[in-house]
């Protein structure tokens, strides 16, 4: 296991001053800064609720006060590989979309895109604006060595963690100012800035004015709400309810107090499902009836376009890499984890065989649920995970188990290593943008190897080391 | 602004208010049972606390009308929509689903007192705590409207807030009022005895405006002068003519801003027109009772009429 402060029990150069701080201070006040954060992060209401586990509907999400630290010369590498990797999956979107260049020249099945329940016959041949369908990529990074990073998934459709990312940061300045005024750690305070000038950048072809820009939210039960408000808020544009829109005669309009205001660019967070009742799941009342019809006809641009979900499919990502050489002719700079596809007979076989040792996910699955660490199951449960996999393959992909990278972590036996991994956010628009930073999760059960917040995982700020 | 904000923020400032005045309502409540009684003797403080509190109707019918089991269904009850932690639920469940109309200090006055009167120790409050308790109610009030006050943008929103404000108050001014004439003393009981004036000047008490009287009036309390400081008189902060007035200037400014005049606006000039031009011996003379009847029914509608002319529905 690479532990990244510590190599050989040397301190990795990043972790230098930080150690030093460490040292120098004691661990009963890094104890009571700890107890601080807490306090502060309950102040201010930055909560996660889980679906269906009962009990609080706000409970706080754990935030580990040690950051983790990339060198400028890590974070380069990372910058051109996330950036590489989004460019290539709005290209596979507008494609498969439009004419299928890429199934046509059989790099990717046919199956797997038109069969997917992702793909979404109901935008075929739509140009989005910019031809952009996937603008907020947050990019799953692990990493296993000193140069080895992998990518563990895709995230096209509207990813949340990012504003962790940026409370996180403010919480640190608080607690660690002499810290941030001796080292060189690139801000992050920039991204709603930049996730404004994507949004603006994306008006829709009809829109002949400063476009009026809102976020959809499903309301303040939904467990990312904290994080839809808080961009909202960031950005000073409204953030609105399925039922404060409405579509007229092929536009989209808000009700106001002055009466219906037009909207222009809408960053929804509510899934492709529920945005239109007459166009998707009539049962939905979170969303806008009508407003597909205005999305053709170019009235309003939605953020995520519908339909972006097939490119972050997990089935999907294992085509990534020939993406990039089809569409960019470059090499992927970041790897994909290797991965068995339960579809193929001969990877079946092998998965079946090999429970034990990998990690099987449902593909469509996200969020950490239904998966199976081959290690840390029982042989019960491999059985009955197998026959899950047999009654329908196609709906499973494994990979081995990585050893991920740790981190040192705060937990009740004071501070010890937990495996970590990391979750950039890229936005696409008019130019390709990343912030210097983003969400660390850490698995905070010794061992464990799940970093959904979900699924009992934290946070760590994480900091990128000017040059 | 999103009409759904509007809505929001004119019921969050609402159920604020509603929890303070049911605070208040108890404050009197436990003044006026430390006097011997009053009139026939049976009508209890309480019964006239709980039917002041505009929710004697969810009350169970068979509980006796005692301070423990009253207060505890106006501060505790979960059933009783406008008990004192109901009104902070919702109060703060309209603050989240609009964190980004309100700031900061307003979200955390909320959220602090929500989480105090969550904590499972605030639930037994011995009798003698009720005061204490009752002070700790307003002071989560003053703090909310003082941090509203100085931190939040002077735009619409602002306006919402404030008729939310104000048009609770007076409905709680009006009503504390119609209890104290109507429930408390019989038609057929003299108005003036000792007993009585005490009661009255616990009126006064409930609306935290006993020293504030002395300032205006310097002089003895009398019905009269009590009706009139808390009906007529525009320099008092709960009466009704100085709610109306706040009303009316919000919603004027809410006109200027949008360049939109509606119903509203008339309405609300009326009612105050009617406070500003009324004499208190004339209400006595017509009836005390009638008269806040009528501004309560008043009141409802201009809410109301907020509710349509701003796009949202009511509640």
């Amino acid at each position: 296991m690479f532990n990244e402060m510590r190599v050989n029990d040397q301190v990795r150069e990043p972790y230098r001053a930080l150690v030093d701080w460490m040292e120098a201070n004691g661990p009963e006040v890094l104890e009571q800064k700890r107890l601080e954060a807490e306090t502060l992060f309950r102040k201010i209401g930055i909560t996660f609720a889980v679906y269906g586990e009962g009990g609080d509907p706000e409970r706080l999400i754990p935030f580990d006060l040690i950051p983790r630290i990339f060198t400028a010369m890590e974070w380069r590498k990372l910058d051109r590989g996330v950036k590489q990797r989004a460019r290539a999956l709005n290209a596979f979107l507008y494609d498969v979309y439009h004419n299928g260049e890429i199934i046509k020249a059989g790099i990717v099945p046919a199956d797997l895109v038109f069969r997917n329940d992702a793909f979404e016959p109901a935008v075929i041949g739509i140009d989005p604006p910019r031809n952009v369908y996937s603008h907020i990529v947050g990019v799953d990074i692990v990493r296993t060595g000193p140069d080895d990073f992998y990518v563990l998934e895709d995230n096209c459709r509207t990813p949340s963690g990012v504003s962790y990312m940026l409370e996180n940061r403010e919480i640190m300045m608080r607690m660690f100012p002499d810290l941030f005024r001796n080292l060189r750690i690139e801000p992050v305070e920039s991204y709603p800035d930049m996730l404004l000038k994507t949004l603006k950048s994306i008006a829709p072809r009809k829109c002949d004015r400063e476009p009026n820009i809102v976020v959809l939210t499903p309301g303040a039960m939904n467990s990312a709400y904290y994080e839809h408000s808080f961009l909202a808020d960031q950005m000073g544009v409204e953030l609105v309810e399925g039922q404060d829109l409405f579509v007229h005669e092929d536009r989209v309009y808000m009700r106001t107090t002055r009466g219906p205001a037009r909207v222009d660019v809408i960053y929804r967070r509510i899934d492709d499902a529920y945005i239109d009742p007459l166009c998707f799941r009539s049962d939905s009342v979170l969303g806008i009836p009508g407003l597909m019809n205005v999305y053709r006809s170019g009235g309003v641009a939605i953020c995520s376009a519908p339909g972006a979900g097939v490119a972050d499919d997990k089935a999907v990502y294992t085509y990534v890499p020939d993406m990039i050489r089809f569409y960019l002719g470059q090499e992927p700079i970041l790897k994909n984890v290797p991965t068995w596809k339960c579809s193929k007979p001969d990877d079946l076989q092998y998965v079946l065989e090999h429970l034990d040792e990998l990690v099987v996910k449902e593909v469509h699955g996200s969020g950490g649920y239904g998966m199976l660490v081959g290690p840390a199951s029982t042989k019960a449960e491999q059985a009955a995970y197998a026959k899950r996999i047999q009654a329908d393959p196609g709906d499973f992909i494994a990979q081995p188990t990585l050893s991920l990278s740790a981190c040192p972590t705060f937990v009740e036996s004071g501070i010890a290593p937990r495996h970590v991994d990391f979750r950039p956010f890229c936005l696409v628009g008019d130019d390709v943008r990343l912030t210097p930073g983003g969400l660390t999760r850490v698995a905070l059960c010794e061992g464990s190897l799940v970093v959904n917040s979900s699924q009992g995982g934290g946070v760590k700020d994480t900091w990128i080391m000017s040059d | 602004m999103l009409s759904r904000t509007a809505d929001n923020l004119f019921w969050l400032s609402r159920y604020v208010e509603r929890a303070e005045n049911m605070a208040r309502l108890m404050e009197m409540g436990y003044r006026m049972a430390l006097m011997p009684a009053a009139g026939d003797g049976n009508r209890s403080e309480w019964e006239s606390v709980l039917s002041a509190s505009g929710c004697a109707s969810g009350y169970d019918p068979d509980a006796p009308l005692r301070q423990e089991e009253v207060a505890n269904f106006l501060i505790f009850n979960r059933d009783n929509q406008s008990s004192i932690i109901n009104c902070f639920e919702y109060a703060r469940a309209n603050a989240r689903a609009m964190r980004t109309a309100i700031t900061a200090d307003m979200w955390e006055a909320l959220n602090n007192a929500l989480m105090e009167l969550r904590r499972p120790s605030m639930h037994n409050l011995a009798k003698n705590e009720l005061p204490e308790f009752i002070d700790w109610v307003k002071k989560q009030g003053a703090l909310f409207r003082g941090a509203t006050d100085s931190t939040i943008l002077r735009n619409d929103g602002y306006d919402f807030i404030r008729l939310g404000t104000f048009i609770e108050r007076a409905d709680n001014t009006a009503r504390l009022l119609d209890v104290k004439y109507y429930v408390l003393l019989p038609e057929t009981s003299m108005v003036g005895d000792g007993v009585d004036n005490y009661q009255w000047t616990t009126v006064l008490r409930a609306a935290s405006s006993l020293r504030a009287f002395h300032w205006v009036y310097r002089d003895d309390y009398s019905p009269h002068r009590i009706a009139h400081f808390l009906i007529l008189n525009p320099f008092s902060p709960r009466s009704l003519a100085h709610c109306a007035e706040q009303i009316t200037q919000h919603l004027e400014r809410l006109a200027r801003h949008y360049g939109q005049r509606h119903s509203v606006h008339h309405l609300a000039v009326e009612t105050y027109s009617l406070l500003t031009q009324s004499e208190m011996d004339e209400i006595f003379s017509t009836g005390l009772h009638e008269f806040l009847s009528d501004f309560q029914v008043r009141n409802r509608a201009l809410s109301h009429a907020i509710a349509n002319d701003y796009h949202f529905g009511g509640q």
